[in-house]
């Protein structure tokens, strides 16, 4: 295949150690990006390129890693979306949101809006790429699918329904290149107006029960959970009993 | 109030008492009267009252108690009506409208365009196609727009941000808030942020004086800043309208929408196999219990219905089914939108783990069980003949749709 994929890798964080790791959206990203492209896959970073957790990358069989070497709280979108135009890639894959910053889930978004390019959100598995037109397999919430025909150039997010990342060897990590360029940067303006904190426990929401008179209160203190006032077929034949069931269904559309 | 006949003893003792001055406003009607030809005349509907499981009672003794036909009828609150009738603003809201109704995390997310509204904005919710959902009113909808035509069908992301950037042009809201979810919310919040040019606050789970905060990166840290122009909440992100009735007015767009040469192709969904969903998370289960005798027919028909299988306690005990698939409070807490129980009489352990579900329909030999009083359709029968007939008429439904395709 010659289409020309790119995967966005960032640094990770261990979510109970905080330590910095490989992506776990990201590293399916390259992943995926293995199984279309294979050793044509180009995988691209932007900042410090002396980060350790980088390497954990490359020990999953890349040869080199292209970093756009920026300073901390840099603005990736310039330079990623001029990178991108540049170097003519057809997919480029990321995970959906960065595990460290702020992690809002928007640079795809604009970095479509950028170039111009369709955005594919939650992609699981590419079926085909046939004449610039890609088939691919959408992951929607509940476990289902859903199949998406788009002309390539296109972006795409990977989460959870994106196969698993291969493991990192030790090996390949050592050896791999981290090829750093140096770019012009932009400084991002959002934290001049917000400050992050550790996070705080969300309060658990209470059950509030507003009742007017005792009884209430009682009632919903003990009373079993029902739906109240559902439709009761009874003495229906079954095929009666059936096509009401049959109807709710469609009317649901659980039924394909 | 409850529905259950009770005694009222101040009306018993009015009723024994002659002397008391609601005596003769609480005797019951009279039954028997001398008619003006001197003929004795009989109410035969008059006589008794109603006992307290609802059972009609005449007592020959003479000493009829008092309150008769007395119900205490279930008393409807009506909630104070919140009126704006000149906005000074507008707050959108694009909920996701999951199925066709507003979703708890819908409410939320109205609750707090409520709370950012005042007394002087009101609340305009964006709908794009067809919605089931009859209570905007109740959940803080102020003024309603429904987008309808057949280029929001499907998917078509870009479409609907066209959609949303027209509201946007003729209504301006102060703010935009949208579902921060997986099923849609989150991907048209950002693809209308980039849209726009805004830059939004991801995640909010609090807006509290000026300031809203929300979740950053992995979820480790929080990030607070002041309010954006638009919001992409979290669920539980505010308490849902619950002490005020609105008024849902609806409202049009003066001009069209643009149309968006779409650039993805929906193709429809794909058939997964519903065994391979995990169980929390499927969308459609059809459990068996005790009631279900040939375990056959209902895997034909979970096959049929392309339902996600589920199973009760006994009939896992039972060894019918793995352990993997009891629903239940050892089992699985379940999800689903429909829940179809076969032959399950819902112990409260059972009833716990479906908590969650939005319909339930239930098939089931006993019309007094409690899986009966928690569904919303039961069908009293022999859960096999039932089965056998869902499984035809489904096949045949099947045909008919390819026919119409054809």
């Amino acid at each position: 295949m010659n289409t020309k994929v790119i995967s966005l890798v960032s640094i990770g964080a261990h979510p109970t150690s905080g330590r910095s790791r490989r992506a776990e959206q990201d590293a399916r990203a390259v992943e995926l990006g293995l199984q279309l492209a294979g050793d044509n896959l180009q995988v691209l970073h932007a900042g410090d390129p002396q980060e350790p957790a980088l390497r954990a990358y490359l020990g999953m069989g890349l040869a080199q890693l292209d970093v756009l070497e920026q300073p901390p709280g840099a603005d990736a979108l310039g330079v990623l979306g001029d990178y991108l135009r540049e170097a003519g890639a057809q997919l480029v894959l990321t995970g959906s949101q960065a595990e460290t910053g702020e992690g809002s889930g928007m640079l795809p978004f604009l970095l479509a809006e950028r170039l111009g390019w369709p955005l594919v959100v939650g992609l699981a598995e590419v079926e085909s790429i046939h004449n610039g037109v890609a088939l691919v397999l959408q992951a929607l919430p509940r476990g289902q699918r859903r199949r998406l025909k788009v002309r390539l150039p296109l972006l795409a997010t990977v989460d959870n329904a994106a196969p698993k990342p291969r493991q990192s060897a030790f090996g390949p990590a050592r050896r791999g290149v981290l090829a750093a360029r140096t770019v012009e940067i932009v400084e991002d303006e959002l934290l001049e107006g917000a400050e992050l904190q550790p996070a705080k426990p969300r309060p658990k929401r209470l059950k509030v029960i507003k009742a007017k008179s005792g009884a209430d209160r009682m009632k919903a203190a003990t009373a079993k959970a029902s739906g109240g006032g559902g439709q009761v077929l009874k003495g229906v034949s079954p095929e009666a009993g059936a096509q009401a069931i049959l109807k709710l269904l469609v009317e649901e559309g659980v039924l394909r | 109030m409850s529905d259950i006949i009770r005694r009222d003893p101040r009306a018993e003792w009015i009723a024994r008492n002659r002397l008391h001055p609601l005596h003769a406003a609480m005797q019951v009607q009279q039954s028997s009267w001398m008619g003006p030809n001197g003929v004795i005349r009989k109410n035969p509907h008059a006589l008794g009252f109603i006992g307290p499981n609802g059972v009609k009672r005449i007592d020959r003794s003479g000493a009829q108690q008092g309150g008769s036909n007395k119900r205490s009828a279930t008393v409807e609150v009506l909630l104070a009506l919140h009126q704006v009738p000149v906005p000074a603003f507008y707050i959108a809201v694009a909920p996701d409208m999951v199925g066709g109704r507003l979703s708890s995390h819908d409410r939320d997310l109205l609750g707090l365009a409520h709370s950012l509204a005042g007394s002087d904005g009101a609340v305009l919710a964006v709908v794009f196609g067809e919605h089931k959902e009859s209570n905007f009113a109740g959940n803080g909808v102020d003024r309603l727009l429904v987008l309808e035509g057949e280029e929001f069908a499907g998917y078509a992301p870009e479409q609907l941000v066209q959609g949303l950037r027209a509201v946007d042009n003729q209504f301006s809201p102060r703010h935009w808030l949208l579902p921060d979810s997986r099923t849609g919310g989150g991907e048209l919040g950002r693809r209308f942020a980039a849209a726009l040019g805004e830059r939004p606050a991801t995640r909010v789970w609090q807006v509290k004086d000026g300031l809203c905060s929300g979740r950053a990166g992995a979820g480790q840290q929080d990030l607070i800043r002041s309010v954006p122009r638009l919001i992409l909440g979290a669920a539980e992100c505010a308490e849902p309208v619950s002490e005020t009735r609105h008024e849902a007015l609806p409202v049009v767009l003066s001009t069209g929408v643009a149309r968006h040469l779409a650039r993805i192709e929906d193709l429809g969904p794909v058939a997964v196999d519903p065994a391979a969903i995990a169980m929390a998370e499927a969308e459609f289960i059809m459990s068996g219990g005790n009631g279900v005798k040939d375990w056959d027919l209902f895997h034909r028909a979970t096959a049929a219905l392309g339902a996600t299988e589920g199973a009760s306690r006994v009939a896992v005990d039972d060894g019918f089914m793995p352990r993997n698939r009891q629903v239940g409070a050892t089992g699985t807490w379940v999800t689903a939108r429909v829940y179809l129980a076969v032959g399950i009489s819902g112990a409260i352990q059972h009833l716990q783990g479906i908590g969650a579900c939005d319909k339930v329909v239930a098939i089931n030999l006993d019309a007094g069980c409690d899986m009966i009083k928690r569904a919303d359709l039961s069908v009293i029968g022999d859960s096999a003949e039932i089965l056998q007939a869902l499984i035809e008429a489904v096949e045949n439904y099947r045909g008919d749709a390819k026919r119409d395709a054809a």
